[in-house]
């Protein structure tokens, strides 16, 4: 849509808002004739938000009643004015999941695929028609609230604070339309559609209870960066939506491809083949290594370049932020290592600390791949910039307190570092794909293929190259770099 | 105004065939000109739908190429669409709405004025006989109502090519006499017309050609006369005599390559009828036999259906 809206000219570019509205308005007019809909929405942003004020009242009531502190109701009542707009939201969901999938299996989708409206105005068209009702039912919440509030206790926030909370129910909006757009076009029947909302509403409820705990924090500018990072999310929703939104899927398919034995079988199709497109093949060890593996790394070219520089972008700048909160030297002494230091090392339910390490590495890289899958691959990286901002951090704090950076680099982590780095690297690289499948569609290869596909790429590397490598540098990291640091640094 | 070439469809692996694309349309070409209405007949999964669904640019095909109304199906989707009416297979209304609220709606969807929207839609619903129920919501309409409304809907923008699935399904047999004749008065407008049908006697009565189809390939086309005489052999014709033959039959053996006969009757074939019926005609009124009839032998384009589809099972 974004490049189809981009080649849009003069005369065109107001027929093809014109066309879009067209639909929008049928849609919202359906919407509103449907009391199904309109009775709880009005019901939500009504009733709902004047509950909310007498319940915000009585708990801050009761509270002060028993020598509470006022801090109480600073937090609670700004905290109920976020839930009394995300509540009307819920419908955004009802509505946007029937768009497509509902039309299907009304059999009215046909006729109006067959009219010259572009992809790209029928998935505006769609999304503004599901957006509408929701957000306008979370204006108008806010409102009755704010009113509410304002007549009975004499409370209202300032500006700044109304805006915030009206950005992020119009951004949570559209992630959740947006997502639900992407889920009706894909599925066949409103009832699986319904099943698949839960990779919308979860992750969606999670961000809710992040806000909510920022909330009491009354940290009210940390959500700024919330509304900037579903910003983002919604650029890449609606990316997906205009790469996945395909008339032939919506028309051909006409039963749900959830099933166990179909996925089993075609993971094994991409398990034998060294090319998603290519043969079946007998698959052994020796084939892997020469050929598989070569072709998985030629495919994951790209992701491994973005994860390295991701990785080197906050390896400098975790160095630089030494300058904002520098560490006092008496924080670490490394030359006050020695090997009583690395006695008391963890090794939870292992009988090792190699096990451990090993453990540890297999579970936070597995632990990334499976969130990337809900995430378009960016949580995996995010995960492995972390420790390596740290380390950047770490390397030019050891600069700071005069040691030799480089020195740091090859003692504490190059020994080990040389095999873990390598398998983080890859895994994450692959992660990122296996995420990213769902906004880079494959010709030739439904979503779910190229899922499986990448699946089937993902585990022939964890197995065959970074297991062997994080095994390896377990066993380096606990019995060779931590005498190369005593022996470097220790007294 | 349709030209297809080696259209070929290919879907991607269902359930069932894991991996192995399904064609459901192979290779197929076909030509209609304005002013002509082409059949397209097949039994259920023929890819007749399918067909359809590409040459009105919904679906984009896996290999050849076609050009409906003077654009590209792939290229100029969008025009095709603005081209092409097209009835699909269920009428797929929004039963919510009135129908006069419906057709404005699609009509606004092609850029028609208000007026325009406003006169062709009365135009048609006093055509199909329903004026009355122009303001009436859609969920309150009959079978046969919301067929003949979706039919509208195809004709509101006038389209230059017409692709219409099973237009007279579920309708009475008025009705269907209604759009039958509507479909003959569209064709005589110039438009190209293919229809998709199990309805065989309707596909005789309308269509100038028909192709029958079967697993996505064109394995008959034809007129209906050609494809009878293709697929059915010689015509055969019957006389009928007020009066036995008597001894006249043994003579009358030489005339024509008779199949059959009684008493009063005979039945031959001929390649050439212009010359072989008058000839007969005239050697039985010199020898004094009182000619009742003289018909061909009606052949049903539903024994050509068959024996096409039969013969290549």
């Amino acid at each position: 849509m974004l490049k189809e809206l981009a080649q849009i000219k003069l005369p065109l570019e107001r027929r093809w808002f014109d066309e879009a509205l067209v639909l929008s308005w049928r849609e919202l007019r359906d919407t509103l004739r449907d009391w199904r809909i309109t009775i709880p929405i009005v019901l939500l942003t009504l009733l709902f938000p004047v509950l909310m004020h007498i319940t915000a009242s009585l708990a801050v009531d009761w509270v002060q009643r028993y020598g509470g502190s006022s801090l109480i109701s600073e937090r609670t009542f700004p905290f109920m004015l976020m839930v009394v707009g995300f509540f009307p939201l819920s419908f955004s969901l009802v509505i946007a999941l029937e768009a497509f999938v509902g039309e299907k299996e009304r059999k009215s989708l046909e006729p109006l695929l067959a009219t010259p409206l572009t992809d790209g105005q029928l998935y505006f068209a769609k999304m503004l028609a599901s957006l509408i009702p929701p957000v306008l039912g979370s204006y108008l919440g806010i409102t009755v609230y704010l009113t509410a509030m304002y007549f009975t206790r004499g409370w209202h926030p300032s500006l700044h604070f109304v805006i915030l909370v009206v950005c992020l129910t119009t951004a949570k909006a559209i992630v959740m339309v947006s997502g639900a757009v992407v889920v009706s076009s894909q599925t066949t029947s409103v009832r699986a559609a319904n099943l698949l909302a839960s990779f919308i509403i979860i992750p969606m409820t999670l961000l809710v209870q992040v806000e909510s705990i920022i909330m009491f924090w009354a940290n009210y500018s940390v959500l700024w960066w919330f509304v900037l990072l579903l910003a983002a999310v919604n650029l890449l929703m609606v990316r997906m939506g205009i790469k996945l939104f395909d008339r032939e899927e919506l028309l051909g398919r006409e039963v749900d491809e959830l099933n166990p034995m179909t996925i089993w079988r075609t993971f094994k199709r991409y398990w034998s083949r060294v090319e998603p497109h290519g043969r079946n093949e007998r698959v052994t060890v020796g084939r892997i290594y020469r050929r598989d593996i070569p072709a998985i790394l030629r495919r994951l070219h790209l992701p491994v370049g973005l994860v390295v520089l991701c990785m080197l972008a906050i390896g400098v700048a975790g160095a630089l932020m030494t300058r904002q909160f520098p560490l006092d030297k008496s924080t670490f002494d490394p030359m006050a290592l020695s090997s009583e230091s690395f006695q008391n090392l963890p090794t939870g339910f292992l009988p090792s600390f190699t096990s451990w390490i090993l453990v540890h590495n297999m579970r936070a890289l597995l632990g990334a791949a499976i969130l990337a899958i809900f995430s378009f691959g960016s949580i995996a990286v995010v995960l492995l910039m972390i420790p390596m901002g740290v380390l950047g951090f770490a390397a030019a704090q050891f600069a700071i307190w005069g040691y030799n950076p480089l020195v740091f680099l090859a003692t504490f982590i190059l020994p080990h570092g040389i095999f873990e780095l390598p398998a983080a690297i890859l895994v994450t690289a692959a992660a990122v794909r296996l995420g990213a499948t769902f906004i880079a569609r494959q010709p030739g290869m439904t979503i779910g293929e190229n899922w499986l596909s990448a699946l089937a790429d993902f585990v022939k590397l964890f197995i065959f190259v970074a297991l062997p490598l994080l095994i390896v540098a377990a066993i380096i990291e606990a019995n060779v770099t931590l005498p190369i640091v005593i022996w470097v640094y220790g007294s | 105004m349709i030209e297809a070439d080696g259209l070929t469809k290919q879907f991607l692996s269902s359930a069932q065939e894991v991996g192995e694309p399904f064609t459901a349309v192979d290779n197929l070409s076909l030509s209609v000109e304005a002013g002509k209405v082409l059949a397209l007949l097949g039994p259920n999964g023929a890819g007749k739908t399918t067909t359809v669904r590409m040459l009105s640019a919904v679906l984009a095909p896996t290999r050849g190429q076609a050009r409906v109304a003077g654009y590209d199906i792939v290229k100029s989707a969008s025009q095709v669409r603005r081209a092409v009416g097209v009835l699909t297979e269920a009428p797929g209304l929004y039963l919510r709405m009135r129908a006069i609220k419906y057709l404005d709606f699609f009509g606004q969807l092609y850029s028609l004025s208000a007026d325009v929207r406003q006169a062709r839609a009365m135009k048609w619903l006093e055509r199909f006989g329903m004026a009355d129920a122009a303001n009436q919501h859609l969920s309150e309409y009959s079978k046969g109502m919301r067929q003949k409304l979706a039919l509208i809907r195809t004709m509101m923008h006038d389209p230059a090519v017409l692709l219409l699935d099973e237009p007279t399904s579920a309708m009475d047999p008025h009705s269907a006499k209604l759009v039958r004749d509507a479909i003959t008065e569209l064709r005589s407008d110039k438009r190209a017309i293919i229809l998709c049908t199990h309805n065989l006697p309707e596909a005789e009565q309308l269509a100038d050609r028909i192709a029958i189809i079967r697993r996505g390939k064109i394995i008959a086309e034809g007129s209906t006369v050609e494809l009878k005489a293709r697929l059915l052999g010689t015509p055969v014709i019957e006389v009928r005599l007020a009066t036995p033959f008597n001894g006249l039959l043994p003579d009358v053996l030489q005339q024509v390559n008779i199949l059959d006969y009684g008493d009063t009757w005979l039945r031959y074939q001929s390649d050439d009828q212009a010359h072989d019926n008058p000839r007969l005609v005239r050697w039985l009124t010199e020898r004094g036999a009182e000619i009742l009839t003289l018909s061909e032998v009606p052949r049903s384009l539903e024994a050509v259906y068959l024996k096409v589809v039969e013969s290549k099972e």
